[in-house]
Parts: C-alpha cells; sequence; structure tokens
C-alpha cells in the first residue's frame, strides 16, 4: 500500500506547527550566557572619505567593552570578503575586483557602509555610545545609477576601476546574430530597466559569535541560506580560521529570497570580535538595516532587438544590458546578470543566434546581488516583453507567435545559442493546459464588458524557462565559480529503526523537514514521525552547498535518494543473512525486503536492530551499522518551465491596475508534495507581482541616500492587492538526469509573473499608443500613459 | 529608544497637570506615530504621559445632535461604534479605513490630529464636519486647527480632550490610500448641512483644507457630475515618489466625485 506521506502526497508541513505557535528558533531567539550586543556605526553618506574616526567618548560610554573601527581590523590582518564567481572580460581579461572589507577603512562607499562597531552589555548601550563617536567624513559625489556611473566624466567608486566598470562581457556569436538581423524581415526593439528591488525576508539579517579560548573553536549562528559557504568564505578567506576550528550554525531562517546566501561583513565582524572581547556578541540588524544592507536584486538597464522572417520565426536576439553591481562585489553578484541570464535569453524559443553584452558597473549603493529568480526574471521579462511587441508589431495574436517559435518537445535535448542544454519541456502543452483554464477565447466579450463600465481590461502571457539545480560543478567551474556546487546528505538509521538525515541544503521556508522525510517514509515504508531532517549545522551535517536557486530538492533530494540507495544496497546485503538467502534473492518493496518466491520477509526496522545489535550478522562480510553519506553532483541544470497568464484591470480615472485573473501551468517535473508547490508558486508570484506593480528601490542621484528605506515608502504587495490564483502543473517531461525527475520549484512563480503582469497592462493600455512600460506600473505611471495619449480607436 | 520617565494619570485633571508642570512631557495616546519615533531615536522627551488610564478621555456620546468623541478613542471603535454609524455613518467609514486592523486598535482621534500628519484621515473629516476640537482650555473649530504640516493650533502641553463633530444630513469620505503606507494620498471628504457644503481635502497638500471651487460648485447641484468637472490646480501640493502634485491634483476631482457616490 502506498505511504499516506510518501512521494506525491500533499503532507502539511510538519515544521509549521512550530513556527506558528512561536516555538521556531531563529537566531535572535538565541542568547549565550554573557552574551554582548554589538552594533553597526553606518556610513550616513553614499561616498566620503574617513579623514579620522574619534572613538574615545564612545568608549567611557556607560556598559562599553569595545569600539572597532576598520584599522582594528587591517592590524589583524583581517582580509576583504570574497567574490564568488570570476567573470573575464570580452577581451579575456579578469574582471575588476575591488576589495570589500567587513568595516571599511578609508573611504565608505555606500549610505549603510559600516564605519565602527561597538560592543556594549545591552543594545541600547551600544547605540548610545555610537552617537558619541566622531567620524570626520570628506564627502565625494555619489554615484547612485547606472547611468551616473556610465557617464564618462563620474567619480569612480573605487580608484583603480576605470570608468566604474567591473567588467564587461559577452555572450553568443556576433557575427551570426548580425547575420541575422541582416535578413530580417522585422524587428522588434524594446527598452527597459528592470527595477531594483529589496528582498525583504521576513526575519531580518543576525548573527552571534562566540570563542571558547579552551580548545580555539569559534562558532557563528547566523541567519543563512547556507552555512559551510560562510564557513569556507568566512574560515578561509576573511578571518584565516581553519575548518575545524569554524562551526557555523544557521538555525531556523524566517525568509531569504537569496538575500541570505552570501557572506556579510556582520558575520566576520561578530565572529571576530567574539575572541577580542572574550564573550559571545550578537547583532541583529533591525528592519531599517535591512533596507540599507542587505544585498538588493534587480538592477538593469536593457536594449534588445529581436529579427524575425515574415511569417515571425525569429531569426536573431541581440541584447545590451548594463547591470550594477553596488558599491563592491557580493558573493554571487557577478554570476546573476551573466551565467543566470544570459544564458536564459532564449527562452523557450528555437531563436538560432542570440548575442549578449552584459556592462557590469560600480556605484555607491548597496551591492547587489541573486534574489529570488537571480537573473532568469530579468531574461524572461525582456524576453516576454519583446515577444509581445514582436505580436504587437506583426499584428498576430500573442499566443500564436509564442506557439510558432517554441522548440518542439520532439526536439529536446535541445542545445540553445547560449551554452545550455534542456533535457526536457513540452511547452505547447502548458499553453494548450492554460489557455481553456483562462477561458482565452472569452477574453474579447470580457474587455467589451470592461469598457461598458468605464474599465480598461488587459490580459498578458508569460513562458519562462530557468536553470536551477545549480550546478554541474565542472561547468560551473569553467564559467568561473569559485566553488563546487554539488549537495551532501547522509542517511542515519537508529538502532530501533527510526531515521536522521542530514543534509547539506537548509530550509528557510521551503518545507525540506517534510518533503525529505517524504522521501525516506516513501523508500523504506515507514511512517514520517520515525524520520527527521537535520540541517543547518557545520557540525553536525557533512559538507554541503546550501539552498539558492531552487536546488534543494533536485540536488540535495538527489543526495539523499544516492544515500538511501547505499543503505538499501547494505539492507539488503543484512537481510540475506537474517532470512539465509542469496542477495540476488532479495526483493525490495516498500520498505519490506522478502525472499524471492517465498513468504519469508523482514523489515527495515529488523535490519536495522540487526546492524546495531549484530549478534546475528555478517561480522566477516560487513561492518556494523546502518548509516551512509552521499554526495551529489548534478550532470546537468534542471529547466522549470512554465506559462503565467493574467488578466488586468485598469480603472482608467485614476491608473490602478486590479488583478483579476492570475494562472500559473508549470511543469516541475515530478512532484513530491503538491501542497508546498503550490505553496512555493504563489510565493514566487506574489513576488513577481510585486516587481511589476509596487515595488521599487530608489536612491537619491544626486545624493546616493535610499528614499525606500521603510515601509512607508518601498510598497511590498499585501494579500488583498493580489487575487486567489489558479494554479496547474503536469508531469509529462521529468528531468531526465536526477534520480526523482524532479526540476524545481521555488523560483518560478517570481521569473514569470512580473512579465505576465507588464503584457497584461500594456495589453490593456493597448489603445493608448504604447508598447511598454516600466516597472512597476505605478498609479501614476498608468494615469500619464492614459492622459498623453488620445485613444487611437474610441474604446467602443 | 533613550530613557524617559513613564507616568500614567488616572485623572484628567492629573493628566494635564501632569503636562502642564513637566519641563520636557509629551502625551502617549495609542503610540502609533510617537513610540516609532522614539525607537528610531528621532525624539527625545523625558516624560511620556499615557493617557490610557484616563476614562474622561474615551467613548463616543451624541451630543446637541452631533457627535463627541473622546480623544483616546481608539479608531476601531469609532469605526465599529453603532452609534457612529447612525449618526455619521461616513465617519465610522473614514476611521475603518485608517491603517491595518493592529493600528486601527491603538491609534485615538486625539493623536491623530494631534499629530496632524499630512496625509492622516481624520483630518479631512475635521475641517470637512466644521468640528470643534475641544482642549483642556478652550474649544478650536476645524477650520482652525491645522495650521501647517504636522503643524496645529495647539499650544505646547495643550491636551486634546474630545472632537465634537455636528450631524450632517449626508456626508461621503473617498480615499486613495498611499498603495505603501496605505495613507491618505488623496483623501476627500464632503458634508452638507442644509444647502451649504463643505469639502476637506487631507493627504494632497501640507494640511488638509477646504476647496471653495467645489463647495460653490456642489452647493448649486449636491450631484457627482458637479464635483467631476471641478479641477483643482496643482500648484502648492504635495509631490514626491509616489505621487506628483500634478497627479495628487487630478485625483481630488475623481475622489471627490467618489465621495459624492459614497455620500450617506
Ligand atoms: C502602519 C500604520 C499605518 C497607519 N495608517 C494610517 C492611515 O491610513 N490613516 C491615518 O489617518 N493614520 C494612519 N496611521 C496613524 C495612526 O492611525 C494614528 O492615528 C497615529 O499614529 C497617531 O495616533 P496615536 O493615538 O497613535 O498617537 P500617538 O502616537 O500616541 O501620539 C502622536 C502625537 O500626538 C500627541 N498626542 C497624542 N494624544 C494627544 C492629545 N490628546 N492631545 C495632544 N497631543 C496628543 C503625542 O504627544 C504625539 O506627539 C497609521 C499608523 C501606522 C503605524
Amino acid at each position: 500500500m502506498a505511504n499516506p506521506n510518501g512521494i506525491g502526497a500533499p503532507v502539511r508541513r510538519r515544521e509549521d506547527a512550530r513556527f506558528l505557535t512561536g516555538r521556531g528558533s531563529y537566531t535572535d531567539d538565541i542568547n549565550r550566557p554573557n552574551q554582548t550586543f554589538a552594533y553597526m556605526l553606518r556610513s550616513p553618506h553614499a561616498h566620503a572619505d574617513i579623514i579620522s574616526i574619534d572613538t574615545a567618548d564612545a568608549l567611557v560610554s556607560p556598559g562599553v567593552r569595545h569600539v572597532f573601527t576598520g584599522a582594528d581590523m587591517a592590524a589583524d590582518g583581517v582580509n576583504s570578503l570574497p567574490c564568488g564567481w570570476l567573470i573575464h572580460n570580452k577581451d579575456g581579461t579578469p574582471m575588476k575586483e575591488p576589495p570589500h572589507y567587513p568595516i571599511a577603512r578609508d573611504r565608505a562607499r555606500y549610505v549603510g557602509d559600516i564605519v565602527a562597531v561597538v560592543v556594549a552589555e545591552s543594545r541600547e548601550q551600544a547605540k548610545d555610545a555610537a552617537e558619541l563617536i566622531v567620524v570626520d567624513y570628506a564627502e565625494r559625489p555619489a554615484v547612485a545609477s547606472i547611468r551616473a556611473a556610465l557617464d564618462g566624466t563620474a567619480e569612480l567608486v573605487h580608484d583603480d576601476v576605470p570608468g566604474n566598470v567591473c567588467y564587461d562581457w559577452h555572450l553568443g556569436d556576433k557575427a551570426a546574430t548580425d547575420a541575422a538581423f541582416a535578413r530580417a524581415a522585422h524587428v522588434a526593439t524594446i527598452d527597459l530597466v528592470n527595477n531594483r528591488l529589496v528582498p525583504n525576508a521576513m526575519e531580518p539579517r543576525a548573527a552571534i559569535g562566540e570563542y571558547d579560548p579552551a580548545n580555539g573553536e569559534h562558532t557563528l549562528t547566523t541567519t543563512s541560506q547556507n552555512p559551510h559557504v560562510i564557513r569556507l568564505l568566512m574560515g578561509a578567506f576573511v578571518l584565516g580560521i581553519p575548518e575545524h576550528k569554524l562551526r557555523v550554525v544557521a538555525p531556523d531562517v524566517g525568509g531569504g529570497f537569496g538575500s541570505k546566501i552570501f557572506h556579510y561583513g556582520e558575520e566576520a565582524i561578530v565572529t571576530w570580535a567574539a575572541k577580542k572581547v572574550g564573550r559571545p556578541v550578537k547583532w541583529t540588524a533591525e528592519r531599517g538595516e535591512s533596507f540599507l544592507s542587505d544585498a538588493h536584486g534587480r538592477d538593469h538597464i536593457s536594449h534588445a532587438e529581436l529579427a524575425m522572417d515574415a511569417d515571425g520565426n525569429f531569426l536573431g536576439l541581440r541584447v545590451k544590458t548594463d547591470a550594477n553591481m553596488g558599491a563592491y562585489l557580493s558573493t554571487f553578484s557577478t554570476s546573476i546578470p551573466t551565467y543566470l541570464y544570459a544564458t536564459l535569453l532564449a527562452g523557450q524559443y528555437k531563436t538560432p543566434a542570440i548575442y549578449a553584452e552584459v556592462t557590469a558597473v560600480f556605484t555607491n549603493t548597496a551591492p547587489v546581488d541573486a534574489y529570488r529568480g537571480a537573473g532568469r526574471p530579468e531574461a524572461c521579462f525582456l524576453i516576454e516583453r519583446l515577444v509581445d511587441i514582436a505580436a504587437q508589431k506583426l499584428g498576430m495574436d500573442p499566443t500564436a507567435l509564442r506557439r510558432r517559435n517554441f522548440i518542439p518537445k520532439e526536439a529536446m535535448p535541445y542545445l540553445t545559442p547560449v551554452a545550455l542544454q534542456y533535457d526536457t519541456g513540452d511547452f505547447a502543452k502548458n499553453l494548450d493546459m492554460a489557455l481553456p483554464m483562462v477561458d482565452y477565447a472569452g477574453f474579447a466579450a470580457r474587455r467589451a464588458e470592461s469598457a461598458a463600465r468605464g474599465k480598461l481590461r488587459g490580459i498578458g502571457f508569460a513562458t519562462y524557462i530557468e536553470a536551477c539545480g545549480i550546478a554541474p560543478s565542472n561547468i560551473a567551474g569553467a564559467l568561473g565559480a569559485r566553488a563546487g556546487l554539488y549537495e551532501s546528505a547522509e542517511v542515519r538509521f537508529h538502532p530501533t529503526g527510526s531515521v536522521s538525515v542530514f543534509t547539506g541544503s537548509h530550509s528557510h521556508g521551503q518545507g525540506h523537514e517534510t518533503t525529505f522525510a517524504q522521501l525516506v517514509a516513501d523508500r523504506f515504508g515507514i511512517p514520517i514521525e520515525n524520520v527527521d531532517i537535520i540541517h543547518g549545522d557545520t557540525a553536525k551535517i557533512p559538507f554541503g552547498m546550501g539552498t539558492y536557486g531552487s536546488r534543494s530538492l533536485a540536488v540535495g533530494g538527489s543526495a539523499l535518494v544516492k544515500a538511501m540507495d547505499k543503505v538499501e544496497r547494505k539492507a539488503r546485503k543484512i537481510a540475506a543473512h537474517l532470512m539465509e538467502a542469496a542477495e540476488t534473492d532479495i526483493e525490495v518493496k516498500d520498505g519490506r525486503f522478502t525472499v524471492a518466491g517465498t513468504d519469508k520477509g523482514v523489515t527495515i526496522g529488523d535490519i536495522a536492530l540487526a546492524a546495531y545489535v549484530p549478534h546475528n550478522f555478517p561480522l566477516d562480510e560487513l561492518e556494523p551499522g546502518l548509516d551512509e553519506q552521499a554526495f551529489y553532483d548534478p550532470k546537468n541544470f534542471t529547466y522549470p518551465n512554465g506559462c503565467h497568464i493574467c488578466e488586468v484591470e485598469i480603472d482608467p480615472d485614476t491608473g490602478v491596475t486590479k488583478i483579476l485573473n492570475f494562472t500559473a501551468v508549470d511543469d516541475f517535473g515530478r512532484v513530491i508534495n503538491p501542497l508546498i508547490v503550490e505553496g512555493q508558486v504563489h510565493g514566487g508570484i506574489v513576488q513577481g507581482i510585486g516587481q511589476a506593480l509596487y515595488e521599487n528601490c530608489v536612491y537619491d542621484e544626486e545624493t546616493g541616500q535610499l528614499l525606500t528605506g521603510s515601509y512607508m515608502d518601498y510598497c511590498m504587495p499585501r494579500a488583498d492587492d493580489v487575487p486567489s490564483f489558479t494554479v496547474a502543473y503536469h508531469e509529462d517531461a521529468p528531468c531526465t538526469h536526477n534520480p526523482l525527475g524532479v526540476k524545481g520549484c521555488g523560483e518560478a512563480g517570481t521569473i514569470g509573473a512580473a512579465a505576465a503582469v507588464i503584457n497584461a497592462v500594456v495589453n490593456a493600455l493597448s489603445d493608448y499608443g504604447i508598447t511598454h512600460i516600466d516597472m512597476p506600473a505605478t498609479p501614476e505611471k498608468v494615469w500619464r500613459v492614459i492622459h498623453a495619449h488620445k485613444p487611437a480607436m474610441a474604446a467602443e | 529608544m533613550y530613557n524617559f520617565t513613564y507616568h500614567r494619570p488616572a485623572t484628567l485633571a492629573d493628566a494635564v497637570s501632569l503636562l502642564g508642570s513637566l519641563e520636557d512631557g509629551k502625551a502617549l495616546s495609542g503610540g502609533q506615530t510617537l513610540l516609532p519615533t522614539l525607537k528610531q531615536r528621532l525624539a527625545s522627551p523625558a516624560d511620556l504621559v499615557d493617557l490610557s488610564g484616563v476614562p474622561d478621555l474615551k467613548g463616543v456620546r451624541e451630543e446637541a445632535g452631533g457627535l463627541t468623541i473622546g480623544a483616546f478613542t481608539r479608531h476601531a471603535d469609532v469605526a465599529g461604534s453603532d452609534v457612529v454609524a447612525r449618526v455619521i455613518p461616513a465617519l465610522a467609514h473614514l476611521a475603518g479605513g485608517i491603517g491595518d486592523r493592529q493600528v486601527r486598535h491603538m491609534g485615538t482621534l486625539g493623536g491623530s490630529i494631534a499629530n496632524a500628519d499630512p496625509a492622516a484621515d481624520y483630518p479631512a473629516a475635521v475641517v470637512g464636519l466644521g468640528a470643534w476640537v475641544r482642549t483642556d482650555r478652550r474649544e478650536i473649530a476645524g477650520d482652525d486647527f491645522f495650521t501647517g504640516m504636522f503643524e496645529t493650533a495647539l499650544e505646547p502641553g495643550e491636551l486634546v480632550t474630545a472632537v465634537h463633530f455636528p450631524k450632517p444630513d449626508a456626508a461621503g469620505y473617498a480615499k486613495f490610500a498611499n498603495p505603501a503606507s496605505r495613507y491618505a494620498m488623496v483623501g476627500v471628504f464632503i458634508a452638507r448641512f442644509g444647502a451649504s457644503v463643505r469639502v476637506a481635502v487631507t493627504g494632497a497638500g501640507p494640511f488638509a483644507t477646504r476647496v471653495p471651487a467645489m463647495e460653490a460648485a456642489l452647493a448649486a447641484s449636491f450631484t457627482a457630475d458637479a464635483v467631476a468637472g471641478v479641477t483643482v490646480p496643482p500648484d502648492g501640493l504635495n509631490s514626491d515618489l509616489h505621487a506628483s502634485a500634478e497627479y495628487r491634483a487630478h485625483l481630488i476631482t475623481v475622489m471627490a466625485k467618489r465621495a459624492m457616490e459614497a455620500m450617506r
């Protein structure tokens, strides 16, 4: 009988009971005996030389134990925070990689750059003392945007980075693409801004550093998506602590969306300071600090052109993108607008020639790095907007133009002109499923009905494909990654048959404790209650790369399957011994090991007991115990894909866009827990809608001050901004190269949604002579379109 | 937050005398503005006088046909009051649209108008209904109460005790919420008293003010169409990340029309 909590079952998240009753253990919930508190004094200027720092008054302020500056760290030999991905310029030279010190040394480069750290008995005392620190700044002009950075006369963010250019990179075949344009019958063009976003995880970042002089061990408890990555980066590169003397714990983490992948200065500061102070040092960001100092996302300016023949077949795509890196290179910043963006520019289409150029620039703003989707939403948005513009130009139905250019499923595996090999995908099927769900045929009537009420209705489509489950380490390495990208798992059966699973993957909202347990329950036919998933502590788990890029199940789950394979292999031998049968005669089903053709059988529980109480055990052949570890390095990326459709209604009096309907059909390969998958899709869609209609991170062009530094000004989407979503998926094109056939679902919603929403908005405004509106499509922006243009046709 | 001394008087007289005698005291009402301000260290009063223990400052009662609402009455209590719903339903509607549930269950009428946020909702009703603001020492006409951005006619240490709202024949309020903060980007309150009409706008300018052109148009014809044709110049209106002065000016007309449609 199938396990009620096995693969495919909509098991409710086991971790939710703890979270919903306030029993989670987040970093800020953890208090160490005798701990002190750190306060980060941050630069109020976007760009200023630090002439001097006077800490004398702060040092004698009540409760203060230490005040540190960049000079103290320099004196201790603390290094720069490393960047994890090396990009090469068109000419083969390496990118510019200026140092990024945890505490700024002689220049502050964005509002929020740490310039001094106060450690005191309480948070408030640390804060009081920080007000007494006198920093003498010599302000420099702020370079607050991509445009400002690339203006030939701009101030330099880093003296040794000419023109503020970090790298000037390209991908694809320029000559072939130029040739495609030369014979094009039609060319669709777009200029767009992919708006900058603040990730806004519900839990602000926090970190606790500890040092035990008895054994020289450091412990960092931190809000991280990948504790081993932090241990490696901070231990080996920044502080010079060998890995056996450094433990990194990422306990319950309240959302990351990418922003908690990176190694941040505060982590190094509390770890280093704990030893200097001789007591644990704790820091928790205030919401305002999160806005200022969490790595932001997106922030592109692009120009793109799509060449087509007379029938609308895509011939070539040319893309030029300028990407903001912020003031310093965050851990994965450099890979986002390159290998996670330009490589996705084929989308679902068989465009034969693609050429992309990306210029990454430094500005006096917070570092920019991966944010849910990371490069792929930017690629999807650009392609899908361009395809809509092309359809408009050709007078073709947008679904028909897409269908004409889809890579057919028969062409799989398919090598794109931008270096990826899609393994599977049935793009037409996604659209076939989605169109009846939205009653596309009835749209014209609905639009007329809206018009009768004085409203503008629009429908928008977006198809997307993403490269997830990153990544094959050899490919990533060849492309500049400075780390491997495998995952690890250990399956430890206990003597009485319960199981602890140790995963290198990390859950901060994804539901690993449920999904991963389902895999084990399913495989061994045991109750899900007997399985615990342990993650987030480098002292417990095998070396793992953590969670991002929708990789947990595809890579971490596959590692778990490999570890379970090993357990089963050993269990089979033990079963054969217990039942005095040949190993080749042992059959395994739902965790029961039987002897073929007999009614003899043992369960995995019997086997575990025998393994740990080896009175009757093949000791000459096998070691006791049932505890196996595996590492899994994928052969390829996985390629989740889907079709999102959005229907909006605009109030022309106010410019307000209301989303009436949002439908997503996705192909995530095999689905282990449909409930969790649906939740991931919902959350992703809301973030995509957020980018499309509400969210925008704005720095003052002159001063470089963050203008959207709180929820009063940074508009997060709320539950009442979105409708109930209609989502569906199919499992007809499972991943061909991982054992579960899974592709990943964590980012899909965010990748497809923004394009679908804006396509719907532009469609609604189609009588007003526009082809594009930049995100977020705020009421005022929409109203301006309506009031600037006379309708081309009467909305009759 | 800096240290302060906390007081919780039990009577209005004690509250008034404390605020009168303390060197650097501040009234604490619902705390929805004051506490975040303190937490961000943007203010540092030496003493806080918490009004929550003063029964005389709480509650809604009918007076002279209109409503008198105590300064410490929470937004949720106004929104949920049967008396308000019967006497001035537009006021209950306005209170029910302030912030979110949590804010409505903490924030108070007195705190809102004393704070005089240019984007707050209540000021539209205070001006639009020609209310009287009662303090520990006098009565101030609604038209004279708001004097600038975050500025009122209150003297230092002066405590709002209640607001008296005359009963209109009909009133309506329509708000265009700032998408981020959900305060009023533009809110328009319209009330008719016999043949005269008052139109007050909040959110658009530095403080809530009347719109004479709209009042005249509505006095002539009390219909949504009458106000739909009246445009307001953008001069002097707020312009920020969320809306330009021009867009706000446009929204005043749209919201005035909607306030007419919501007349109750
Ligand atoms: C998230 C959020 C959303 C909000 N949204 C809205 C909205 O949509 N619309 C809206 O109108 N408002 C909104 N507000 C404001 C809120 O509704 C309160 O009205 C406002 O914060 C002030 O009222 P309070 O009772 O909290 O006053 P407090 O914060 O306690 O006090 C505010 C100021 O008034 C002074 N004060 C208080 N009571 C008196 C008195 N009786 N006499 C003299 N001075 C006094 C205090 O000393 C202080 O200076 C929002 C607030 C928050 C936090």
